[in-house]
This record gives C-alpha cells, sequence and structure tokens, in this order.
C-alpha cells in the first residue's frame, strides 16, 4: 500500500505543478486543486497507513490510528475548498472584463 | 476578564465583522461599527502591551485543553508588541479608508475586521497549526481586501496572489504534516523539545521539513527569489489597503522569528540550519530593493520596494539571533512598520490631488495643500530612508552596531548604507516632481482636479505622522522594550515550561 499511495502522490503534485505552470487560469486552477489533494493525503499518511484501525481511543484496543491528522486534513480541505471558490470567482470575473483566460490578460502594466 | 485578555484581540475584530455581515446597515452605521471596533482594539492592544511588559508569559487555553493536545494562544512581550502595532495600523487604516475608499466596493470593513483577527491571531497563537489557520484567515481577508475597488488590474494581481498563497499554503501543509509524522506534536513549545530527541536517521527529513515551513514564511516576507510579487500586489491595491499590507510581510518576519528561537533553536541540528542562506537571502532582497527603486516609475513602487528592503534589513538581523539584533530588529520592526504605512497614506493623499496622474512622477496639476503635504513627506521621508535624526536613522544605527560582531558585518553595513542613499536618492528625485515643477501648462487649472478635502485621511496622516516623530523621540523606551523582549524570546527554559509545565511529563505516545 505504501507504493501505490506515494506513486500516486508523485503523480497528483506532478500533474499539479505542471498544470499550475500553464498560462491559463482555468489549468491553474485545475493544478492547485491536484495539488491540495495531494497535500491532503500526505498529511493523512503522517498518522501511518493502518487498515482497520479506528481513530479512537477505545480502551482495550490494541490497533489504533492518530486521529489529528484527520482533524488537520478536514481543516485543510475546508480552507482549500474556500480559497479555490474564491479564485475561481476571480478568474471568471478578470475573464468577464478582459474577455481572456490567459493570467496575464489586458497586457503588461 | 484578565485572564481573557489574550483571546480579546481576535473575538473583538471576529464580532464585528459578523455584526457587520449580519446586520447589513448603512454606511454611517457601518463604519462607526467598524470604527469603535478598532478603536477598542488598539485600547486591548495598549492594555496587552502594558501586562506583557512585566515580563510573565500569559497562557491562554482554547477550551481549557492543556498543552500540548490544545491549542493555546501565548502572550509574551514580543506578541504584544506585534498585536499592539497591528491596532494601531488598523485604527489608521479605517481612518484613512473613510474618506471614500470604503465606498468603492462593499464589505470592505468586514474584510478589515477579518484581517484584523488574523493578524492577532498569528502574532498570538502558540500552535503551528493554528498558525496555519490565522495565516488563512489574514489571506482571505486581504485577497478580498486586494481587489477591493474593482477593476482588471487588482483582479489580475489578485489571481497572481491567491495562487502563490495557495501554493504556499500547500508548502506550509506539507510541512506541518510531514513534521507531525515525524514528532508527534504541533505545539511551538512541545515542537522545540522533541526535535532533541529526533533519531539521527531521521533528522535529514525533518531538517528539509523545517527548511520548507521557513520557506513559507520567507515567501510571506518577500525575500529575494519568491519577493517578486510584492511591488505588483502592493500597487494594485487602494493606497489605505497597501499601508495595512505593510504589516503582512511582518507576518512572515515574526513567524521566521518565533521558530527559530524557539524551535530550531534546541536542537543541535536544526540550530545553524538556516545561518548560511538567511544573510544572503537578505543582501540579495536588499539590492533587490534598491533596484526596484530605482525602476519604479510611481511613488507607490517606491514604497512598495522600501516594504521589500524593510524586509531584507529584518532577516539580516533575525539571521543570527542574539539579544543586540533582535532588539534591534524589533526597534526597526516598529519604526519602519509606521513609516512605509505613513507613506502609502501620504501617496493617497497626494495621488488625490493630482487628478488622473495619481502617484506617477509626471508632471501634474499643483498640489492644494501644498505646504502640509510637503512637510509630511519631508520628514517621513527622512525617517524612510534612514537619515538623521529621525527612527529610520536610529534604527539602521542599532541593527549596524548589533551586526558588527556578525559573519559578514562589512557587507551588512554597505548594505544598510547603500540602500539608505538609494532611497534618498529616488525620494528627493519623487519631491522634485511632485512638489518643485509647476505643473505643464494648461494641467494647472484643471476643473476635474477639484481638492476634495479628506478629512478622515488627513486625521489618520496626522496619526501616523505623529507615530513616526514619537517612536524616534521615545527611542529609549521603545528599544529598552525591544531589548526586553529580546531577552524573553531567546529565554527557551522560561517559555517551554510556561506553555507545557514539566515536559518530562507529558505522556508521549511511542510512534513508530
Amino acid at each position: 500500500m505504501e507504493a501505490l499511495v506515494s506513486v500516486a502522490l508523485g503523480l497528483l503534485t506532478a500533474c499539479g505543478v505542471y498544470l499550475i505552470l500553464r498560462p491559463t487560469t482555468f489549468s491553474v486552477i485545475l493544478g492547485l486543486s491536484l495539488l491540495s489533494y495531494a497535500v491532503n493525503v500526505l498529511i493523512f499518511v503522517g498518522a501511518r497507513l493502518k487498515s482497520t484501525a479506528p481513530p479512537l481511543t477505545i480502551p482495550g484496543l490494541s490497533n489504533q490510528t492518530d486521529p489529528l491528522p484527520q482533524a488537520l486534513v478536514l481543516t485543510a480541505i475546508v480552507i482549500g475548498f474556500g480559497m479555490t471558490a474564491y479564485l475561481v470567482a476571480l478568474a471568471l470575473k478578470s475573464k468577464a472584463e478582459s474577455g481572456s483566460d490567459h493570467v496575464n490578460a489586458g497586457g503588461e502594466r | 476578564m484578565m485572564a481573557h485578555l489574550p483571546i480579546l484581540p481576535v473575538l473583538i475584530p471576529l464580532a464585528a465583522a459578523v455584526l457587520l455581515l449580519a446586520a447589513n446597515a448603512g454606511l454611517a452605521v457601518t463604519r462607526a461599527i467598524s470604527v469603535a471596533s478598532l478603536i477598542l482594539l488598539a485600547a486591548v492592544g495598549a492594555v496587552l502591551l502594558e501586562a506583557a511588559s512585566d515580563g510573565t508569559l500569559r497562557v491562554y487555553r482554547l477550551g481549557d485543553w492543556p498543552a500540548p493536545y490544545g491549542i493555546v494562544l501565548v502572550l509574551d512581550r514580543l506578541s504584544a508588541l506585534m498585536v499592539a502595532l497591528t491596532c494601531f495600523l488598523g485604527v489608521a487604516v479605517v481612518l484613512a479608508a473613510l474618506s471614500g475608499t470604503d465606498t468603492r466596493g462593499r464589505y470592505f470593513h468586514a474584510f478589515l475586521q477579518f484581517q484584523m483577527m488574523g493578524l492577532n491571531g498569528a502574532f498570538l497563537t502558540g500552535d503551528l497549526f493554528n498558525l496555519f489557520v490565522f495565516f488563512e484567515i489574514l489571506l482571505l481577508a486581504s485577497y478580498g481586501l486586494l481587489v477591493h475597488g474593482g477593476g482588471l488590474e487588482r483582479a489580475q494581481a489578485g489571481i497572481a496572489y491567491v495562487v502563490l498563497n495557495l501554493s504556499g499554503s500547500a508548502l506550509f501543509l506539507v510541512a506541518l504534516g510531514l513534521l507531525y509524522g515525524f514528532l508527534g506534536t504541533l505545539n511551538m513549545a512541545d515542537f522545540g523539545v522533541v526535535l532533541q530527541s529526533v533519531s539521527p536517521a531521521d533528522q535529514g527529513v525533518v531538517a528539509v521539513m523545517c527548511m520548507l515551513l521557513v520557506t513559507v514564511f520567507l515567501l510571506k516576507a518577500a525575500v529575494l527569489p519568491i519577493g517578486f510579487w510584492l511591488p505588483h500586489v502592493y500597487t494594485a491595491a487602494t493606497l489605505p489597503v497597501a499601508a495595512l499590507f505593510v504589516i503582512m510581510t511582518k507576518v512572515g518576519i515574526y513567524a521566521v522569528l518565533r521558530v527559530t528561537t524557539i524551535g530550531l533553536a534546541a536542537a543541535p541540528f536544526t540550530a545553524d540550519l538556516l545561518q548560511p542562506w538567511l544573510t544572503w537571502l537578505a543582501l540579495g532582497t536588499i539590492a533587490l530593493g534598491c533596484v526596484g527603486m530605482f525602476a519604479a516609475s510611481t511613488l507607490g513602487v517606491v514604497i512598495a520596494n522600501l516594504v521589500i528592503i524593510s524586509g531584507g534589513t529584518l532577516l539580516l538581523a533575525v539571521a543570527e539571533p542574539t539579544v543586540p539584533s533582535i532588539a534591534a530588529a524589533l526597534y526597526y520592526l516598529v519604526q519602519t512598520s509606521l513609516v512605509t504605512a505613513a507613506l502609502f497614506l501620504l501617496a493617497d493623499a497626494l495621488s488625490r490631488q493630482r487628478g488622473d496622474v495619481a502617484d506617477r512622477f509626471t508632471d501634474g496639476p499643483r498640489l492644494q495643500s501644498f505646504t502640509a503635504i510637503g512637510l509630511i513627506y519631508l520628514v517621513i521621508g527622512v525617517a524612510a530612508c534612514g537619515a538623521p535624526p529621525l527612527s529610520g536613522f536610529l534604527g539602521k544605527i542599532m541593527v549596524m552596531q548589533a551586526m558588527s560582531g556578525s559573519t559578514h558585518p562589512v557587507l551588512v553595513w554597505t548594505a544598510l548604507i547603500v540602500s539608505g542613499f538609494a532611497a534618498a536618492l529616488v525620494l528627493a528625485r519623487a519631491a522634485s516632481v511632485f512638489f518643485w515643477e509647476p505643473g505643464a501648462p494648461g494641467i494647472a487649472d484643471r476643473p476635474d482636479v477639484l481638492y476634495v478635502p479628506a478629512r478622515g485621511l488627513s486625521t489618520a496622516l496626522v496619526v501616523m505622522f505623529g507615530a513616526v516623530v514619537a517612536v524616534s523621540f521615545a527611542a529609549a523606551p521603545v528599544s529598552s522594550y525591544a531589548r526586553a523582549t529580546a531577552e524573553q524570546i531567546l529565554a527557551r527554559e522560561a517559555y517551554v515550561p510556561a506553555v507545557l509545565g514539566d515536559p518530562a511529563a507529558v505522556q508521549r505516545e511511542r510512534r513508530p
């Protein structure tokens, strides 16, 4: 499972970075989303990969996993979602005003 | 009430913002709520400063959960100083915004309150993940404030700024996720304790993650390879907002200082991690700021580059944390924040009287309040370029004295002196355009450039002017406070027990 998760993380990050470097806002936003998925999985992995281990402290249970990274991931997901929504709105506004989806639409300053 | 003091700088703006959004009231009520909240905040900031000056650490446990499991806010001299400075700037910015800036779009005041909440929270928190959350709050509010006023240029700058900071947040989370994975803690005090017992096999990864964490802070502080965003963003924002953004680069410097002194300094393998890098990055940042200033065609870009230079200067002093260097850095931080924010407000007052040429270095109409603005420009300009007798000079001298024992004193001195001369040259050139050239014929009496008295802005300018002069004349008390602050933050052995109790008694799970 470690190998699978590592490869998936690497792929997500690589695709995310590639898309962020594209010149249109649409692909930049997609890239940021992919990157944030990769980061969320990475935080999750911070608690080590254990299957059938509840994130709880139950007396007598030996196979537990750390609940904190799950709480961190939840926070990160919510924040990332809000930020992405704002970025989409901003990109739409820029496209409406300039008529182009290019990150530098409207020429140089 | 005194026990809940540390949470007030976060709660007051939150309450005001919620009230503003829920009430959705008219302009007068909105302004009244916002100004009242900020004045209250400034008062609380002063009380915090007074409370912290006795040298005790006040630890506020949220939900009464003990550290390191719960989140704590820690009020020490450094956080009190930063909160007080932020709240004071907040008052000046809201007063300046009352002169028409806040009516150029909706929700200006709500964003401003959220911005204050995020800034104060970031300065007070004693938990790394909570620092991330407050960073996001202040960033989200700054996104709103940046595009306030509308227009394509702001939207473009906004996209660049949001993408940059979202990438920065991703790096922040990578660093936090892996640090938690290796150390099992996110509490800043505990972070240093656990760092000491990292096994040699893991030290490489942990060191890289610490570097990554600092990189994110340097992104906020606009340091050389990742600081090119700043002039674009600051000049796209309306000028009162830019004055508030001055404190945002200081958040990055603050976070570097906090994490290095409490965390990284504790373990031998991380203690010298940043030394080889920070000084050179800081010198490069100062050089970049100087070049940027010479290339500028508007006063706003010049001030943005002054902000970059001041970030570099602060980083120089923070790179090798000793009591004198941190004390000098803190005095410099206070005065440079006030001076650059005052310059942004001054640029706003100037450009209002120059019609559509605004703050560009071209012939424009003659200024109506020539004498007042010219005088304020002279005084604040002198402070900005570090000429005697004002605070900029004192701040630079303190940094230079503190750095005389550092690894590259000659380079540091050269950078500080050259950047001062560069600033003087550029500000003098700007002054000759604004004040001495009589204005091209025909522009001088253009009817569309009517002088609208801006009472809020004038008040804010006078307040900031007073603050710059006060911080120059009160250099002795301010720098003795800064010195006590430096001694306090370098005393890890007092900070850790105050937050954690006995670190040896913390129950730790054995991590695989």
